[in-house]
């Protein structure tokens, strides 16, 4: 009998192409708060996937052990069934249904397979009382703050007898009030015997709460740190987290700045749903002609939000702030009008926002210069072809026409469809956001190629991503970008992964 | 070994890309349709279904549901729907009258001026584009589905129509006017008589045959070679010709019974021009690919700079515009504005469009496709009529039709 309540032995998981998890172990004792750690892709949530039965038994490699026996989950349920629940970064509620229907949704208390609402309102005021949430329980969810969300998921996680709770960032979306209470509700937690898995960027948090910490990094387990017998800091997590061999996975380049061709100045940005929340924060960037310009960020940031408002105002609301090209303001209200400025925004998730999957790789590649292919009116298909093949054979897009349906491509292929995409747009400043994510690393490597190449035609390339080794290789210059706030701007001489986090991990209060 | 291998894979890939150019989908259910005329020619009694005069009436008979599905088609591409064409054929029929007819019998119309029948053909149809622009506003600028809004429009646009017919019929219309839905090309077959030939069949029916003929090889051949010239893969050229071959005989053949009949419809001249038309206007002009691209995925279209909202309003106003030449046609055909006209010919419609190919999710659908599931439909119900099959195995019959065309292409692709 080990103290041990999980022992995650020797994990590995393969997705086509990428090695997601390496051989990775994790050990959390009875009663501990155990904080993972690791940049965006490292494997954290792949790790708790595998563990929550989401990739279920089969699909890995490697033995969990949990209350001293080997488990095989084939899907949540089961791993619920053995109290085993995680909550996810954006929370799994029904908006327009009650706090106690949530809390009990697909575990209803039945009475004569009826629903007895009078149990289930009385049960839910128990569990609220032990989370702390002092809301009548028939409030709509929508009705009530993300903080207070956070914690009906937890009471819905405490009505599944929950032995093992599992956060995914958990505060990412919280205000400092809400965090700590819902630290200290952890803290209360643990108290009762409920072990406590936590993912989180927030390393000060980490730093106070967790009793020990794994730190994975591509895949593989670096470390466990026992933070009260290793005096473990801020900086230590940090140096575990990014420490890795760089060469030869960045082409070698050498930039040539030129003039400015880009300058933003004090721009904001509100939460559409919520215009009391300031997301980007009085933001001033440049870029130069030739440029690389890195944007660094954890998740939540506010990098997307930032790059999105100023591309047509295609996110955001009470949009304020200047943006020049070429020394010259530009007034843009529309993606069209973006685009006719100079402005091309690649998107960091190219499924949902950018390409038609289902058609074909010459028209998405037209998508958005359709206008310039139009001749007396009507669009000059063979001219369509002609470019769209001279992109496939420049940005070497691996299908056998352009007529190929782009859904079938693979994401490295993908990528390139849509950075022909608004290249073929002959844009002056290209934003690129998470130019490499879920691709492998020959891809990659083309992706850089290709980026460095637009530099050296003199366009500036503003590149947004969570890999922070990715914007170390090919940046020039990085910002750093904290709580919707530029929080330190750093040149590639003096860039290292430490001051890097240290910025993308500043807090206002700390300033 | 890894040079064969290469050689290999660019044979798959060749003969992949070779079979792009082929559009499986399209080709198979314009076969089924091959198939269902050859079945009632067989059934038929004396092969009645493919006798001169009963080509002549399943054109007719069917052009006022064509032109909806081809206004359908764009709709769902889009990843819509308009429930309300049906009544808005209806009002429009109503207003066609009202304008047309002047029917001074009834209240309230007195202050109108005298229309001639085109400017009545004319009005009809802007005030049916009017339509579209209050439905397009609803769903474009407001965000109502357009599944609530045409539902709405519906019950509206049949009210509207009740209220200007007062409950009572209107015509009989003018001959110009019926002709549209009625009337044939030369059907006197006065150039038959002027070059002094053809007793038996209709002159001008052949020569517009011929023309159309010469038309589709000259527009097929010119696309292919342009194809050819820019490095675009092509159909097989055996398939090519084929094809080709298949469907010139289908045109001339269906062409020579029309010229025994009456000889060719206005309403087939019509549907002609409305299908070139629109297909071009789907393929090659911005307007129609923004349509594909909104349907195919919404967001990435907004963030390529397309103003989805303009692109959905027009899409209405278009559907509003067609509905309304669809209303002329049949109060033509009828002779009469009548309360009932048009009931239930939204469902017809968008039956066409998804026998035809399009996907309910949007993205998908073409405006040919959209007129052989129309042309499917109607075939069906004119074949079954003349082989005194009931109403009831007819609707049981369609709805299964409809079910299983819609369940080949979602097991086909998920085969895929």
């Amino acid at each position: 009998m080990t103290q041990n309540i999980l022992e995650m032995q020797s994990i590995t998981k393969v997705f086509p192409g990428v090695r997601a998890l390496d051989n990775v172990s994790l050990n959390v004792s009875r009663g501990e708060i155990h904080a993972i750690c690791g940049e965006n892709g490292a494997g954290k949530s792949t790790l708790m996937k595998v563990l929550s039965g989401v990739y279920p038994h089969g699909t890995y490699e490697g033995d969990i052990v949990y209350e001293n026996e080997i488990v095989e989950f084939k899907n949540i349920r089961e791993s619920e069934a053995k109290g085993i629940v995680i909550i996810h970064q954006e929370l799994a509620l029904s908006p327009h249904l009650s706090i106690a229907e949530n809390i009990f949704l697909n575990n209803e208390i039945k009475k004569f397979g009826l629903i007895d609402w009078n149990k289930t309102g009385q049960e839910a005021q128990l569990l609220m009382a032990r989370v702390g949430l002092k809301e009548n329980p028939n409030t709509k969810v929508m009705d009530i703050g993300v903080g207070k969300q956070q914690l009906v998921e937890i009471a819905k996680a405490l009505s599944k007898r929950v032995k093992l709770l599992i956060l995914d960032e958990p505060t990412a979306a919280l205000n400092d009030e809400d965090s700590a209470h819902l630290l200290s509700l952890l803290r209360h937690l643990k108290e009762q015997g409920i072990s406590c898995i936590i993912i989180s960027h927030k390393l000060n948090e980490i730093a106070t709460i967790a009793d020990k910490t794994t730190i994975i990094r591509d895949g593989k387990t670096i470390e466990t740190l026992d933070m009260k017998a290793d005096n473990v800091d801020q900086e230590r997590i940090i140096k575990g987290m990014v420490g890795r061999e760089m060469a030869n996975r960045y082409p070698a380049h050498e930039s040539n700045p030129g003039t400015e061709i880009m300058r933003v100045e004090n721009w904001t940005a509100h939460h559409p749903e919520d215009p009391s929340r300031v997301v980007v924060d009085n933001v001033n960037i440049n870029v130069r002609k030739g440029e690389i310009v890195g944007i660094a960020g954890i998740m939540g940031a506010g990098r997307t939000e930032f790059a999105r408002s100023l591309f047509g105002k295609s996110w955001g609301t009470n949009i304020s702030g200047k943006v020049f090209i070429n020394g010259q303001e530009i007034k843009v209200n529309t993606v069209k009008e973006a685009i006719k400025n100079g402005l091309a925004y690649a998107t960091e998730d190219r499924k949902r926002f950018g390409l038609n999957l289902i058609d074909d790789i010459k028209r998405n590649i037209s998508m958005a210069s359709l206008d310039t292919f139009v001749k007396r009116g009507l669009v000059d298909d063979n001219k369509e072809f002609e470019v769209a093949s001279g992109y496939r054979e420049s940005m070497n897009i691996k299908a056998p026409s352009v007529l190929s349906v782009v859904g079938k491509l693979s994401g490295g292929n993908q990528q390139k469809v849509v950075l022909s995409q608004w290249i073929n747009v002959k844009p002056e400043v290209l934003i690129l956001d998470e130019p490499t994510r879920g691709i492998d690393v020959g891809a990659k490597y083309e992706i850089y190629t290709i980026i460095q190449r637009l530099a050296d035609e003199g366009k500036g390339v503003i590149v947004i991503s969570s890999e922070l080794p990715e914007l170390l290789g090919i940046c020039d210059r990085i910002y750093a970008l904290a709580e919707g706030r530029i929080t330190g701007e750093v040149s590639k001489a003096e860039a290292t992964p430490e001051l890097l986090m240290k910025y993308m991990t500043t807090e206002k209060d700390n300033n | 070994m890894s040079i064969t291998t290469e050689k290999k894979t660019s044979l798959m890939d060749n003969l992949r890309a070779r079979l792009e150019g082929v559009n499986l989908r399209q080709n198979g259910i314009f076969l089924a349709l091959i198939g269902l005329i050859l079945f009632f020619a067989a059934t038929t009694p004396n092969a009645a279904s493919i006798t001169p005069n009963n080509w002549s009436n399943l054109v007719v008979q069917n052009g006022y549901i064509l032109v909806l599905a081809i206004g359908m088609v764009m709709v769902i591409i889009a990843g819509h729907i308009d429930l309300s064409v049906g009544s808005l054929a209806a009002f429009i029929g109503a207003v066609a009258g009202v304008l047309v007819v002047r029917p001074l019998e009834q209240d309230g119309w007195e202050w109108l001026p005298a229309f001639p029948w085109w400017a009545g053909i004319l009005g009809a149809i802007i005030v049916g584009a009017l339509v579209g622009v209050w439905q397009g506003f609803w769903v474009a600028y407001v965000g109502i589905p357009a599944f609530i809004v045409t539902l709405a429009g519906m019950l509206l646009f049949r009210g509207m129509a009740l209220m200007t017919l007062q409950n009572s019929n209107i015509g009989p219309f003018p001959d110009e006017f019926r002709a549209i839905g009625n009337g044939f090309l030369d059907k006197e077959n006065a150039l038959g008589a002027a070059l002094g030939m053809g007793e038996s069949f209709n002159v001008m029916a052949l020569l517009v045959t011929a023309v159309g003929v010469i038309a589709i090889w000259i527009q097929t051949l010119s696309q292919r070679r342009g194809r050819i010239k820019y490095g675009q893969p092509v159909e097989p050229q055996t398939w090519f010709f084929v094809k080709n071959i298949v469907l010139t005989v289908m045109v001339a053949y269906v062409g020579f019974q029309l010229s025994q009949a009456n000889g060719i419809p206005f309403t087939l001249l019509l549907l002609i021009f409305l299908i070139v038309l629109y297909t071009m206007i789907m393929n090659k002009t911005t307007f129609g690919r923004h349509i594909y691209a909104i349907g195919g995925n919404l967001h990435a279209a907004m963030l390529s700079g397309i103003n989805v909202r303009r692109v959905n309003f027009w899409l209405f106003v278009n559907m509003g515009a067609l509905a309304a030449l669809s209303g002329v046609l049949i109060a033509a055909r009828m002779n009469s504005a009548v309360p009932k006209a048009g009931d239930g010919f939204e469902l017809d419609a968008i039956s066409s469009v998804f026998i035809g190919g399009a996907a309910v999710q949007g993205g998908v659908g073409t405006v040919t496709g959209s007129m052989i599931g129309g042309l499917i439909q109607g075939v069906l119900a004119n074949g079954m009529n003349l082989n005194s099959v009931g109403i009831d195995a007819q609707m049981t019959v369609k709805g299964l039709v409809l079910l299983l065309a819609v369940a080949f292409d979602v097991w086909s692709k998920n085969r895929k």
